[in-house]
């Protein structure tokens, strides 16, 4: 089997990538401006036509798509095509108006199982592998990208989903499983179970790892590699562009090519958004070349990176994005949970809270955790531990069943937490998640 | 029949106990009886004081978390069983205690704050057992 899943693409001249995508670009624009009213609003109001772009060269006279343009038009205004054509939904896990739904064509599940596809094989994989995929499954895209990725390879898929260890261990070694798909600080923790378990990695047939959907740093990865005896490669992705494979690691672990037959990448100025020239450091901005059911142009992702053109030993010829290095709104990925401190503020006063608070992020073990310190009023106070203990579990409740994380709450007295001037000190974030 | 105690909230971190009896001494106030509750993050301390509205201005003034509440002071013979007394009686009238802490004992009779949920029927359940309840005037004069 060849190195490359779809190698004339994954290899074509930079000239022949762009001719296709000026080409993708000029009916994807066409079908947007055809069919989500939403956009066509945005591009009347500046002024642009469909005729007017002509090339990729024109993708700069395009309105950008923010994730407030996903909430506003929030679940159907920026659907590309007719409901009865789609198959498919996919969700981010935030169960507020923050939530991203993305729907799918049996189309774009193709191309976007071709995207995860490619990244299988770049890290190695045949159809003489097992693939074990311990992303969640469900609403998440992980579990059902890489899953669909892995049968297009034909590899022996394992949809294990994320959780009971031992048991994927046992899985691992009863059916010799040769690649792991899940987020990386999962892949950190089977590593340590192993160990648990009197086992080494000699133990395990594993060979490759693709990791994603949360940020790790190459010392995470080099942890990961010795503990389960194997190569790791990021995969990235959101589910505003279809899920991970939007870009994929390949043997020289030198960032990340994007699928740019699917996916048009720019770097701007976050602050005023001008076009950055390749190689600047700016927010990514994503539009999708052949979507059907949820296309979108010039979407801000948030990630701040670097896209680089330089040749790759590897031979493929898409661009590569460098892992994000931050993000240019104050978006958290708290175990693989997309958490805005607005959310949590929400719940504090619908709670009966004062806005002050802080949160603060740490990693534990290779796990997120969640502290939230909040201020009581006068009238909550009480002399009894119980009422304020019960307190304390009901408002972690409460940020449960709005992020779907666990956080860890603690009442503190008034004034206790820092008052800044001007710009509040909302979010500490101790762990060290950019090289 | 009640005694108004005062709870303040403090943070379980090093010096804060210091800081708030350092407040309380400069005011002169002092301190009958008191008993702190903890947790790895948090304190109660709760207080009883002569003159508890002046006390709670003290403290908020120096933006402290304070409540009052009302809780009884029980007086039995400073015996073994002295608590069991107390405990029985009000398990027997279905009545939880919140906490208990001891106040003072003196001339052979231990003074004990009990924390009820509901005083009148609590006072009832001990006056029934044959426990005195002693009030503010009489912790004060001991």
């Amino acid at each position: 089997m060849s190195k490359y899943y779809q190698p004339e693409i994954e290899t074509a001249s930079v000239e022949e990538l762009k001719a296709l995508q000026s080409e993708k670009l000029v009916k994807q624009v066409k079908h947007v401006y055809e069919n989500v009213k939403y956009y066509r609003d945005m591009m009347d109001e500046k002024g642009v036509t469909p005729d007017d772009i002509k090339s990729i060269d024109d993708l700069h006279k395009l309105p950008f798509l923010t994730k407030a343009d996903l909430r506003d038009a929030y679940p159907y205004g920026l659907l590309g095509t007719d409901l009865k054509n789609c198959v498919r939904i996919q969700s981010t896990s935030g169960t507020t108006g923050r939530r991203v739904v993305a729907f799918y064509t049996q189309k774009d599940v193709d191309l976007w199982e071709d995207c995860c596809a490619r990244a299988i094989v770049a890290a190695g994989g045949t159809n003489g592998d097992v693939c074990q995929v311990a992303y969640g499954y469900g609403l998440f895209t992980g579990g059902p990208g890489l899953n669909g990725g892995s049968h297009k390879v034909g590899c022996l898929t394992l949809p294990m989903s994320s959780g009971n260890t031992e048991r994927q261990i046992q899985f691992m070694q009863d059916l010799h499983s040769t690649i792991i798909c899940c987020t990386p600080s999962y892949a950190a923790y089977i590593g340590e179970t192993l160990k648990e378990m009197g086992l080494t990695p000699d133990d395990i047939d594993l060979k490759a790892g693709i990791f994603g959907a949360e940020p790790w740093t190459e010392e995470m990865r080099r942890d990961i590699e010795k503990s389960l005896g194997i190569k790791a490669y990021d995969i990235y992705g959101l589910t505003e562009t279809s899920g991970p494979g939007v870009s994929f690691e390949c043997e020289e672990q030198t960032g990340m090519h994007i699928n740019e037959d699917h996916f048009l990448a720019e770097i701007i100025d976050p602050e005023t958004g001008e076009v950055l020239p390749e190689g600047s450091k700016g927010e990514l901005v994503f539009t999708s070349l052949d979507k059907e059911a949820f296309p979108l142009l010039r979407y801000r992702t948030r990630d701040i990176c670097v896209l680089s053109r330089k040749k790759c030993s590897c031979g493929r010829t898409f661009i590569k994005m460098t892992k994000p290095m931050g993000r240019s709104d104050d978006m958290l990925i708290i175990r693989g949970v997309n958490v805005f401190p607005s959310q949590i503020e929400t719940v504090l006063i619908k709670e009966g809270y004062t806005s002050n608070y802080l949160i603060e992020v740490d990693r534990e073990r290779n796990t997120d955790t969640l502290d939230v310190y909040v201020e009581l009023t006068p009238e909550q106070f009480s002399d009894t531990v119980k009422e304020i203990s019960a307190r304390e579990k009901s408002l972690a409740n409460a940020i449960k069943i709005m992020l779907g994380i666990n956080p860890k709450v603690h009442l503190v007295a008034p004034k206790t937490i820092t008052r800044s001037e001007g710009k509040a000190v909302r979010v500490i974030d101790k762990r060290k998640l950019h090289d | 029949m009640a005694v108004k105690q005062i709870s303040v909230f403090i943070q379980n971190k090093k010096g804060r106990l210091a800081k708030v009896s350092r407040l309380l001494a400069d005011n002169d106030i002092y301190i009958r009886a008191l008993s702190i509750a903890d947790t790895q993050d948090f304190g109660i301390l709760r207080l009883i004081c002569e003159d508890v509205d002046n006390v709670n201005s003290v403290l908020k003034e120096a933006g402290y978390l304070t409540t009052i509440t009302d809780v009884l002071v029980a007086a039995v013979k400073d015996d073994a069983g002295a608590l069991a007394i107390i405990a029985e009686a009000l398990r027997d009238a279905d009545i939880s205690i919140e906490y208990i802490y001891e106040l003072a004992t003196v001339d052979n009779i231990v003074y004990l704050v009990v924390r009820v949920d509901d005083n009148k029927i609590a006072a009832a359940a001990l006056a029934g057992a044959g426990i005195k309840i002693a009030n503010e005037d009489e912790i004060f004069k001991l």
